[in-house]
């Protein structure tokens, strides 16, 4: 029986290495425009 | 660090550092709880708990004792019988989501935390306050009657283009830039509004950048020519509207001044002071947001607007909200965010007000169970609408939502942002206007105060000792350093009320996802 579903969310670690470009808007919900990132 | 909640039926484990949301059953649910506990016990070592689950069998038959004399006791409304191989199989694949890193896992982030004092900040937006001045006379208005603590006054074309050279000027590679217009009530200086966007227009070429302008209105000023410019021009317009009639009358009432007016000879009319503002406001929000979207709005068609006025679906500006304050007069807001649904409005935000506590409309602790409420209802009622509409605290972006980087610093105010006054001063935020010590430059002379900035670069959510056990920091970034500032006279302190909003704001909006993923 499966008890445990998991979402799809982005991975903050490795968010560390595609992160920061620092393009987005001036949080949770503010899209990420780092399209390469987004595509990882 | 976990959080496990109930909301709605659903069971959601959150897991901080990793970012991972599961949606769990109730016995799944008990055996995180007992990790939890067992954990605590070893003062927090995760690393040792489950390295004893794995090589003793004592640890298991502990958590399977437990779950089954919660069986016996009747919690688990299972129609077959949970069995002693079904609890450690659950035991197991949540060993399993422990090795992957997507449960209980370490916080990997804090050393980056205070690299981020000694990083080259770009700035990469600013806040014109283009107006001091407004036709309204808000009671609850952070800015009191937009002026901030000063007199009334415009910015001149020359400042406001002063102000985007200096953008351009100090973003570095930024390619995307943002100018926000903002007062008071900017369309009370339109023309220099205007003026402004052909001019940054204007640079975008040769500066390589691309800039994307908004505006915040009350609405008073609205005419078929602002609706056309900010279809053309605005990726977003910001609609104030409270909701209900009697609501919003309460506290947004006219300051007296002539405004445009569609049914008059010469397309204005005089407001006397003291008019409640919503019947002025909705059918001009109405005629703004037909046009932008394209799609007619409570009684007004698009066929009904001059084929002169842009149409934002041409231009690809079809965003809007409508942005409405509630205070402790109307703690029922979900009915005044049904309300503006009602008028046809489909995407909305509705804030507490933020207001010192002897104030008659300030939200009270005996309050906040109510607001919870109404945080509850609201996030089921949208999930039951045939007609979708959203709400601004509600759309997470889970998979697409923003870096690590992000989420440790923030809004970027003082450091990436800024807010410019007619007189062009710089301050780290358009909710900092008018605290002289908080003044930091000018758009001539640039950062002077950069103490100051310091201060705001370092200003993360892991520079607030009151975070470091909290588990929604990553969602808010240790929160918005104006409300710290105005709650605890330090923009490292914490907005307490403000912080119990917003953590069950993502209870509920990440609730929504994980029913909408049950759903598929």
């Amino acid at each position: 029986m499966k008890r445990i579903k998991t979402l799809e969310t982005r991975d903050l670690k490795k968010s560390l290495e595609n992160g920061g470009c620092g393009e987005c808007q001036t949080v949770a919900n503010q899209p990420c425009e780092n399209l390469e990132a987004k595509a990882e | 660090m976990i959080h496990q909640y109930k909301l709605n039926g659903y069971n959601v484990v959150i897991d901080v550092y990793s970012g991972a949301i599961h949606v769990v059953d109730d016995v799944a649910y008990d055996i995180i709880r007992l990790f939890c506990c067992k954990i605590d016990e070893l003062h927090g070592d995760t690393e040792m708990f489950f390295a004893n689950l794995k090589d003793d069998s004592n640890s298991v038959d502990e958590i399977v004792k437990c779950i089954l004399g919660n069986l016996a006791l009747g919690m688990y409304e299972e129609s077959e019988e949970i069995t002693e191989e079904e609890i450690i199989e659950c035991c197991m694949d949540l060993v399993e989501l422990y090795e992957k890193g997507k449960l209980f896992s370490r916080d990997i982030f804090r050393p980056n935390a205070s690299m981020l004092k000694e990083r080259h900040t770009d700035i990469k937006a600013l806040c014109l306050h283009v107006s001091h001045a407004c036709d309204l006379t808000c009671s609850y208005c952070f800015a009191g009657q937009g002026r901030f603590k000063g007199p009334a006054a415009l910015m001149t074309e020359e400042v406001a283009k002063r102000a985007v050279d200096y953008l351009i000027e100090n973003s570095g590679d930024r390619r995307n830039l943002e100018v926000d217009f903002f007062g008071g009530e900017p369309l009370l200086n339109f023309d220099v509004v205007k003026s402004v966007v052909e001019y940054a227009r204007s640079k975008e070429g040769e500066s390589n950048k691309n800039f994307r302008f908004t505006l915040t209105t009350n609405g008073m000023g609205i005419n078929d020519e602002v609706i056309d410019f900010v279809n053309r021009e605005c990726h977003n317009v910001v609609l104030s509207l409270d909701g209900r009639k009697e609501i919003h009358d309460r506290e947004r009432r006219a300051a007296g001044s002539k405004v445009p007016d569609y049914n008059s000879s010469d397309g204005y009319t005089s407001v006397p002071r003291g008019t409640g503002s919503y019947d002025i406001i909705v059918p001009k929000f109405q005629r703004l947001v037909a046009a932008r979207t394209g799609k007619d709005c409570g009684d007004v068609k698009v066929s009904d607007i001059p084929t002169w006025v842009t149409r934002g679906s041409d231009t690809g500006n079809t965003n809007y909200y409508m942005r409405g304050t509630f205070t402790h007069y109307n703690t029922d807001f979900t009915k005044d965010i049904l309300h503006m649904t009602e008028l046809g409005f489909d995407e909305l935000s509705m804030e507490p007000v933020v207001a010192s506590h002897d104030s008659e409309f300030a939200l009270t602790e005996d309050d906040l169970p109510i607001i919870f409420e109404q945080y509850e209802i609201l996030a089921k009622e949208m999930l039951d609408r045939e007609k979708p509409f959203t709400f601004y605290h509600y759309m997470l972006d889970l998979s697409g939502g923003p870096c690590i980087y992000k989420r440790i610093s923030g809004c970027g105010s003082g450091t990436e942002y800024f807010a410019v006054t007619p007189q062009g001063e710089l301050y780290p935020c358009h909710q900092f206007v008018g605290e002289a010590e908080y003044l930091m430059g000018d758009i001539w002379n640039g950062i002077v105060r950069t103490d100051v900035r310091d201060e705001f670069k370092m200003c993360n959510v892991y520079a607030r000792p009151e975070c470091d056990d909290c588990w929604a920091k990553l969602y808010c970034s240790g929160g918005c350093a104006a409300n710290a500032y105005h709650a605890t006279g330090s923009i490292l302190g914490t907005y307490d009320y403000g912080c119990e909003l917003f953590k069950k704001r993502i209870e509920c909006a990440i609730m929504m996802q994980v029913a909408r993923v049950e759903e598929l």
